[in-house]
This record gives structure tokens, C-alpha cells and sequence, in this order.
């Protein structure tokens, strides 16, 4: 590879750089996609160009078709995705960046040990020795957390869209499969090495694929934000095991970015529900759902009509939503009823915990959408102190993440998880479906507290109905 | 008296009956403030409480005997010394103490850091002394805490009497007639007190600059419109909230900043104060004198012998020079509508912690801390001082970077915690020393590229977590660049479709990922009008 290719990887991995450290605020995230897209249309151009230099035109057709195609497919997914799918679709995406890191290893394979066995026809290099064994043991890292990154995030996208039932899955012994399956890679890894057959990667990848499956499969819908990171950074991982495969430092450089920074968006997560990232990722909560204290009590109901009139008293509100917002749709409604309290001078900030919705950021997305005001769009941290001095607090479509068993009972399945303390303002309207318990199945003492009030039925129409009687009172009052 | 700690000295009155509260005058001369208003009376009966209010104790804060009557008191011609719980301001002298009933229950400011006599005369008289200005500084107590209500009333007075004596505006006008220079106010300690003079002064339009020893308040004075001048010297965090006696080096810069500020500044209000000791000098004399004339000071520490060099306790002074030094001792009682209201909420609010069955008896539980804090005195013994709370104003000491791993559960030694980085360290040298050039060449790459991205995306703003994913997904496709590659040097079919194949995947993620993503943070919008 020549000189010049090199410059324009180096200087496309610094535009990553100055992308992602673009994405971490506000005023510089637009210019941070700029310089991303910048970076990545140097390498493609570049590498391009020497791809076009050896490849046969079979090989710059189906080159050209493939980019046609891949861009029509993602422009229109991009176009058309609704903001409460989000989760969905980067789930989607990151199985592709592991589809395609297994193609990338079989063809490495294909290419170099598949050439040689043949007597080198047609290996691009030829390897001897250790940096041979070297090859070997990357095509097989490099399939296996690409495989992984497929299928766990092939069933995150069907959990998240609803298409699979998102309660853990529960094998006898689930741990001991996941050690198991690492073990059986490492040995077959050195194997691989030592001889490499085509059906020994074949192996690998499908204990990889099944891995990747079991991995997911078995935690629950509400640790979702956190796999989301974490599949996130594998699909990182998986590229920079193709980087190694290739000796591309671009992509080495590009997928340890990705992969370290999805790590970290997943230990914030577990930070946010006070967990360890192990215990995460081998089961969901449920496994420990025993010693809770049983929640006795008579919750109280009210109707649109009196929450409009406490709303239209109150002279600070604090909104906090949940995964149940993004489900009915009622960003909208409930962006419209911040704007009429705005207008009629009531303080309304919204209190995101770090872990509401499906993906980390979920809320936020969504409440953009909505054209909710960024700076009234605050962290639970930011946001606590406050929940005393709050008039009313309106819970909309959030449960465990403003359960008061977590600081109070040390039983609960959720105890030492951070949670909004919405129970301290002096009113509290919850938006729910029925008493059901959220994803971690713990009752919400917090519905039989003197303070709540329960507003039952679908939020997006709830909300509506007080927007319509919230006209009149704020006219009136 | 219910007790439910101890066994109590008299038997107690049979459980139906509801204690009667006596709402007492005050002897003190100068005092203007009763200990509990009509509207906090009305507050106290539904407790369960009855109350009894001397005739004309609250005649000079402006509170009738008809209010009180009318919230449900009964209003008496004589004294009430012999009701179960006596409510007033100051402490009663001797001979009123000696009225009181053995087992009934007094509660008042009883200062009983200055006066062990007091103390040990109501525990000798079988009184059940509860001190107001004795709440402990916890948050839970903050309700009950008379010393800060009656400093926040102390502290916007003590800017009213400036402003009085000061022969000029106090905000900064351009007039037809000319234009005038807005007032500087100097407020030496920001406790409750000097942050309320500082809000005041700073409405009525002052340049206001604040000192505190505790660094910890620069923020709430910032809040409140003043400059917080820092003395800059090694200073001990506060623990119990209150401030400190200060160290030599911190004294001398302090003495300083007093003095370039006395210079400079039209008023000097002084808040220092120490608990249990006297009053730290700030001010000396030669600062006074390099004021301008017409410059007024307002020593709000002059009771306890004062901040400033010259003040008298009580008393207002004009130097020869023509720099006025209010040293008022009764700043709050000056406010008495106001102070009455906020010291009967602080009294109501002690009541409701007491009274926890809302039956209208008072229930003594001396395991709470703020109960324990502020009982001096019960059957008999002198329960005075309390055993110390620990409250935190002080900072939290920084928490360890310890970004993947959790708080171990308990604590372990220097060398267990550093052994996994040992353990990683020598693993990753022996494989970069071990392996091929290339391959090693890669390998720092790689692991300087995860450091980076570390720290690139350390700071993200949690908003945008989700932008931020979309676009290491698209990046992530970079892996399309070694799909390509592939097709470049491949030879045999299934090798230029299995990259085709996985060039296509790699596609989608690049294109679809930054697309949402501008489609994303075009939505993100800042309310209008905030900078």
C-alpha cells in the first residue's frame, strides 16, 4: 500500500476523533457529523483508488452496485424512521457492521489460508511463519465477535421492536453456557491456529452466532439501554479485529474508538441502575426478584380534569418520562402542554433518568423532536435537589425509575439504583396503563403514596384531554 | 408530659387531657416580638394543642388579643407561668423561672452556651428546657431553626439601617442632574445573615462584595448578585456549619482585604461570628478612619463585642471623621411582625416533631438528635451540651477515577487494588514484545486509539447519547473500507461476493447512521431567548 493511502487514513481517523469529541455537546455536535462524514469520505475515496487499481471489472461492478445499493437502503431507513424507533434501527445497523466483519474474516480466510492451502493462487500476500499463525488466530477473533455482534443485535432489533417477547430467557445454568461457549472458542481458536480447516471456523462462527443469541436473549427489556451501548462497542471491537485481519491501521484505529466509547456509554448505563456490568450482561433482573417487600395499599385516581387544575396552580412542574412515553406516542402532546404552561409562566423542566427509554439518549431524542427546548431537558443528578420544591410532578410512562424502594427498601431487586425522587414534590400525577409492574417486575410503592395520584389510560390521550381542559383553566385563572 | 424515654419524676396527666400552651410577654425592655403570631396559634390548636395567650403580648408586633382570641386562644389578663409548655422569645430571669411548674416544658432562646446558671436553674426548677437557637444545623432541622430565620430578618435590617444613614442612593442612576455612582457594600461573612444583607443591598442596587472564611459559599453568594472576594490561604473545611476560628496567615491576608476594602467601599456590614466566643475583630480603627466621611458601618456582631474596632452594643456612633457605626443588638426584633411570624413557624414546626400523634401532648424522644440538640434541661438533670452532630457543608472529598470498575465493597489494600493494571500491564507488554514488528505496530495503535477514545468521549453530554451511538455506528462501517479492499485483490467468485456482500451491509450503516443522525440534532433546539 503506498505512502499516500496511509496520509489519507491518518487523516481521516483524526477526523473521527474530532467528530466524536464534536458529539459530546451541544453547540459542536452538528460540525462533529460533518467532520465524520468528511473522514469517512477521504478513506472511501482513497481506498477506492486502490481498489479500482487491481480489481477486475467484475470486481468494480459488483463494487459500484454494492455502494448504490447500500446507500439507496440507508437513506431511506434514515428518512423514514420514526424517533421512537431509534433503538430498532441501531440495533439493525450494528448486526450489519457484524454481518459484514464476518465476511470480511471468511474472506481473509479465503484469501490467505484457502490460497495457501492451495498452493497460492490467488493470496494476496503471502504469510509464512508466525506472522501466518498471527493471521490464523485474527481470522478467528475476528469472526467470532463480528457473529456475536450479529446475532445479539439481530434479537436486541426483534426485542426492542416488540417482535419477541423482551423477558429474559432463562436456561438452567446460563452462565455456565457463556464461560462454556468462551472456553470451546478459545480451544478451537488454538486448533484453528494450529491447523486451519474450513470447518473448524465454521464451527467458530456458529458458536459464535449462538453465543451471540443466548447473550442477548436472556437479559431483559429494561437493561436494553446498556446492551445497546455494549453491542455498540463489539460492532467497534469487530472491526478492529478486521483491522488487524488486514493490517489496516484505519480501521484498527476507528474500531477501538467506537468500541472503547460504547464501553463507556455502558458503564454510564450500569452506573445509572447501580449494577455491575457483569451482572448485566449475564441476566436481567428477574433473577433476582425474590426478597422484595410485598407493596400493600390503596392508590388514588384522578381525572384530566384535575390535573389540568393543579397544573394550572402550580407554579413549578417537573416532567419525567419513561419508555411508556415513547411507546404511546405522546411526545407531542405532552411538548404542547409544555409550551401552554411556559406561556402561562410555570417553571416545567423535564428530569430524564439516564436509563428511561431503550437506548441511552432515548428521551432526549424524542423530546427534541417534539421541539422541546434542550436546556429544560435536565439529568436526574441535575434535577433531585429539586424534586422538593416542585409543585407537581407528572410520571409519564416511567416506573422503576422513580421507585422509592430503591433508596428505601433494601430487599428490592432495584435497591441502590438511583431513581428520580419525585415522591419529595408536593403532587404526583402518574400516567399509566394499569397497576401492572414495569420491566423489573417490582410493585412501585410509589402509587400509594399520600402525595400520588394515578391517571389511568393510554398517556398520549390523557395528556390531549388536559391540554383541552387546561385552556380553559389558564384562560380563567 | 408523656416520655418515652425515661420514667418521668411527676405522673403523668391522664392521657385525654391536651396540654395547654402558654404564650407569655416578654420582660425584656427592648423586645417587640412575641413567640407565637395568631395565624401560628390557629396552627399550633389544630395540633390539639389549647393556648393561652398573656393579654398585650403581641400588641407591640402588631397582633391583637382579638386575632389570637379569634385563631382559638384564650386570651388571660395575667402572667401564664403555670401552663404545661411556656412559648417565648428570650429566656425568663430568675424569678420567673422560679414560677414555673416542675414538669412543665419551656421553650425559648435560651442561649445556654453563654449562661450555665440558667441552665442548671431550670433543671433545678424540674423544667424541661428546649432551646430554640440550640437546633442542630442538620437539613431536617433547618424548619425549627430560629438562629437562621432570625438572621435572615437581622441581616435585610441591618442594609434597611445602612441605607437610612447613608446620605445617598444606593443604585447607580444618570440623571438630568447629573449622574450618580452606584453605593459599594462590603459584607464581611456570608451566613444566613450576611447572604440576606446581600440580597437586599443587591436589589436595592449596590455593588455588593462578600468575605467568608468557608470557600464553600462563593457560589451561593454569586447567587444572591454579590462578589465573592477570596482570601487566598490554606483554610480548614468547615464540619458542623458554622465557621471556624481562622489561622494566622488566613488573618493577615483577611486583615488586608479589609482594609484595601474599607478604602474603597461606602458600607461595611459585619456578620462574623464564632460560636461560644467573642466576636473576631475585622475591622480596626485605622480602617474606619480611611473611609469617606458619610460611609456607614453596620456591625451586626456588636452584642458579642463586635467585629469593628469603636462599635458600641446597641448603639449608633459617628466618628470625628463622620463615618457612622450602627452596632443595633436588635436588628430582628426590629421587623417584629415579620420576625414574630417566622420564630412562630420555627416553634409550630418543633411542636409537629413533637407532638407526632397530633393528640396535643408533648412527646420527649430524646433519641432524635434534633430533640436531643435542643433539650438543655429535663427532670432534674442538665442535659446540656449534646453529644456532637456531624453535619457535611464541607465539600466531598473528590471521588476516585475509577471509570470501569464499582466501589469495592470493602477496603482493599494499595497493592490488591493495583495488581489487575500490573497483571495488564505485564500482559500487554509481553505480547508487544513477543509478537512480529508489524503486529506490534498495530497492537500500540490500537491501544492508544481506545485511550482516545476514553477521554474524546469522557465529557459527553448525556442528550446526546443517542446521536453520539448513531455516529460510531456509521463510523463503525469503516469496516466497508476492508470489504473493498478485498474486492480489489480478490480473485476467485465467492470471495468478490462475499465482500460485495458485506461492502453493501457496511454501506447502509455508513450512509443510514450519519443521515439519522443530522436528522436527529437538527431537532435539538434551545428555548428562545437564553444564551
Amino acid at each position: 500500500m503506498q505512502t499516500w493511502t496511509t496520509a489519507a487514513y491518518l487523516i481521516a481517523a483524526l477526523l473521527f476523533v474530532v467528530s466524536l469529541a464534536g458529539l459530546s455537546r451541544h453547540e459542536t455536535s452538528r460540525s462533529g457529523v460533518v467532520f465524520g462524514i468528511a473522514g469517512m469520505t477521504i478513506a472511501l475515496v482513497a481506498t477506492a483508488i486502490v481498489a479500482f487499481g487491481s480489481a477486475s471489472g467484475l470486481g468494480i461492478a459488483l463494487l459500484l452496485v454494492a455502494l448504490v445499493i447500500g446507500a439507496a437502503i440507508g437513506l431511506w431507513r434514515a428518512r423514514v424512521v420514526e424517533m421512537t424507533g431509534m433503538p430498532e434501527l441501531i440495533a439493525l445497523m450494528h448486526s450489519f457492521v457484524g454481518l459484514a466483519a464476518v465476511l470480511v474474516g471468511w474472506n481473509g480466510y479465503l484469501e490467505v489460508e484457502g490460497g495457501a492451502a492451495e498452493g497460492g493462487a490467488g493470496g494476496a500476500e503471502q504469510l509464512t511463519g508466525s506472522l501466518l499463525g498471527i493471521h490464523h488466530a485474527e481470522v478467528a477473533i475476528g469472526v467470532f465477535i463480528g457473529a456475536v455482534t450479529f446475532t445479539g443485535s439481530i434479537i436486541a432489533y426483534l426485542k426492542l421492536s416488540a417482535k419477541i417477547k423482551s423477558a429474559p430467557l432463562m436456561l438452567p445454568g446460563k452462565n455456565v453456557l457463556n464461560l462454556g461457549a468462551l472456553v470451546v472458542f478459545a480451544a478451537f481458536t488454538v486448533w484453528f491456529v494450529i491447523s486451519p480447516q474450513l470447518w473448524i471456523l465454521a464451527v467458530l462462527t456458529v458458536l459464535a452466532l449462538l453465543l451471540g443469541i443466548h447473550l442477548v436473549a436472556s437479559i431483559g427489556g429494561g437493561d436494553m439501554p446498556v446492551v445497546v451501548s455494549m453491542l455498540n462497542s463489539y460492532s467497534g471491537w469487530a472491526a478492529a479485529a478486521s483491522g488487524f485481519l488486514l493490517g489496516n491501521d484505519l480501521l484498527i484505529i476507528t474500531g477501538a474508538l467506537v468500541g472503547s466509547s460504547g464501553a463507556y456509554l455502558s458503564y454510564i448505563m450500569c452506573k445509572a441502575m447501580n449494577r455491575s456490568f457483569i451482572s448485566v450482561i449475564a441476566g436481567g433482573f428477574g433473577a433476582t426478584a425474590t426478597s422484595a417487600a410485598a407493596v400493600e395499599g390503596e392508590h388514588r385516581e384522578v381525572n384530566a380534569v384535575g390535573v389540568a387544575e393543579l397544573l394550572g396552580n402550580a407554579s413549578s412542574v417537573v416532567i419525567t418520562p419513561g419508555y411508556g412515553m415513547a411507546v404511546a406516542q405522546a411526545q407531542y402532546p405532552v411538548a404542547e402542554l409544555t409550551r401552554k404552561l411556559r406561556e402561562a409562566g410555570v417553571e416545567v423542566r423535564f428530569g430524564v433518568h439516564p436509563v428511561a427509554g431503550r437506548l441511552p439518549g432515548h428521551m432526549n431524542v424524542l423530546l427534541a423532536e417534539a421541539q422541546v427546548p434542550y436546556d429544560i431537558v435536565l439529568e436526574m443528578d441535575e434535577i433531585n435537589d429539586d424534586l422538593a420544591e416542585t409543585d407537581v410532578v407528572l410520571v409519564i410512562g416511567a416506573n422503576d425509575t422513580v421507585n422509592p424502594a430503591a433508596s428505601e427498601d433494601p430487599g428490592s431487586p432495584i435497591a441502590g439504583m438511583p431513581v428520580l425522587k419525585v415522591w419529595e414534590a408536593k403532587d404526583v400525577i402518574v400516567f399509566k396503563r394499569s397497576m401492572a409492574t414495569g420491566y423489573a417486575g417490582v410493585q412501585n410503592p410509589l402509587f400509594f403514596r399520600e402525595n400520588t395520584q394515578m391517571l389511568f389510560g393510554d398517556a398520549k390521550a390523557r395528556v390531549e384531554d388536559i391540554l383541552a381542559e387546561l385552556g380553559a383553566h389558564v384562560r380563567t385563572g | 408530659m408523656r416520655d418515652t424515654t425515661e420514667d418521668a419524676e411527676s405522673p403523668p396527666p391522664a392521657a385525654t387531657v391536651p396540654m395547654r400552651i402558654g404564650v407569655a410577654s416578654e420582660s425584656a425592655k427592648s423586645e417587640t416580638r412575641v413567640a407565637l403570631s395568631p395565624e401560628t396559634v390557629g396552627k399550633v390548636v389544630a395540633l390539639g394543642y389549647g393556648v393561652t395567650v398573656q393579654s398585650g403580648a403581641g400588641a407591640l408586633a402588631g397582633f391583637e388579643d382579638s386575632a389570637y382570641a379569634e385563631a382559638g386562644a384564650e386570651v388571660v389578663d395575667g402572667p401564664v407561668w403555670d401552663s404545661d409548655i411556656v412559648v417565648m422569645i428570650n429566656a425568663p430571669g430568675p424569678e420567673e423561672i422560679g414560677k414555673l411548674r416542675s414538669g412543665s416544658a419551656l421553650i425559648a432562646m435560651l442561649a445556654p452556651r453563654f449562661s450555665e446558671e440558667r441552665t442548671a436553674a431550670l433543671a433545678a426548677q424540674g423544667v424541661t428546657a428546649l432551646s430554640m437557637d440550640a437546633v442542630p444545623r442538620i437539613s431536617r432541622a433547618q424548619s425549627m431553626d430560629v438562629l437562621s430565620s432570625m438572621a435572615n430578618i437581622a441581616g435585610y435590617r441591618a442594609v434597611i439601617e445602612a441605607a437610612h444613614a447613608f446620605g445617598r442612593f444606593f443604585t447607580g442612576q444618570v440623571t438630568a442632574a447629573g449622574k450618580v455612582p452606584p453605593a459599594k457594600v462590603l459584607v464581611a461573612g456570608a451566613g444566613v445573615a450576611g447572604l440576606a444583607a446581600i440580597a437586599a443591598a443587591n436589589s436595592l442596587g449596590a455593588v455588593v462584595r462578600a468575605t467568608d472564611p468557608r470557600a464553600e459559599v462563593a457560589d451561593q453568594v454569586k447567587s444572591l448578585g454579590g462578589e465573592y472576594l477570596a482570601v487566598e490561604v490554606e483554610q480548614e473545611a468547615s464540619t458542623d456549619g458554622y465557621a471556624k476560628a481562622t489561622s494566622e496567615a488566613y488573618d493577615k491576608r483577611a486583615a488586608e482585604i479589609y482594609s484595601e476594602q474599607a478604602a474603597d467601599v461606602d458600607i461595611i456590614v459585619t456578620t462574623a461570628l464564632i460560636p461560644g466566643r467573642p466576636a473576631p475583630k475585622l475591622i480596626t480603627a485605622a480602617d474606619v478612619a480611611s473611609m469617606r466621611p458619610g460611609s456607614v458601618i453596620v456591625d451586626m456582631a456588636a452584642a458579642q463585642g463586635g467585629n469593628v474596632e469603636g462599635s458600641v452594643a446597641g448603639e449608633v456612633v459617628t466618628t470625628d471623621h463622620g463615618v457612622t457605626i450602627i452596632g443595633y443588638t436588635d436588628l430582628a426584633a426590629r421587623l417584629p411582625a415579620q420576625a414574630s411570624q417566622l420564630y412562630g413557624t420555627n416553634v409550630l414546626n418543633l411542636l409537629k416533631l413533637m407532638t407526632p400523634e397530633k393528640d396535643g401532648r408533648l412527646a420527649l424522644d430524646l433519641d432524635d438528635t434534633v430533640v436531643r440538640g435542643l433539650t438543655t434541661a429535663h427532670a432534674g438533670e442538665v442535659l446540656w451540651p449534646p453529644p456532637a452532630v456531624s453535619v457535611s457543608a464541607a465539600p466531598a472529598a473528590p471521588q476516585a477515577a475509577a471509570p470501569v470498575e464499582k466501589a469495592p465493597e470493602k477496603e482493599r489494600s494499595p497493592l490488591a487494588k493495583a495488581l489487575p493494571s500490573v497483571i495488564g500491564a505485564v500482559a500487554l507488554f509481553l505480547i508487544t514484545a513477543f509478537a512480529p514488528p508489524e503486529l506490534a505496530g498495530h497492537l500500540t495503535v490500537f491501544v492508544l486509539a481506545i485511550v482516545i477514545g476514553f477521554y474524546v468521549i469522557g465529557n459527553v453530554h448525556h442528550a446526546l447519547h443517542t446521536p453520539l451511538m448513531s455516529v460510531t455506528n456509521a463510523i463503525s462501517g469503516i469496516i466497508v473500507v476492508g470489504a473493498i479492499l478485498q474486492i480489489g485483490t480478490g480473485g476467485s467468485g465467492l470471495v468478490l461476493g462475499l465482500a460485495a456482500a458485506a461492502t453493501l451491509l457496511a454501506f447502509i450503516n455508513i450512509v443510514g447512521g450519519f443521515a439519522v443522525t443530522r436528522r436527529m440534532l437538527s431537532m435539538f433546539s434551545r428555548s428562545p431567548g437564553r444564551s
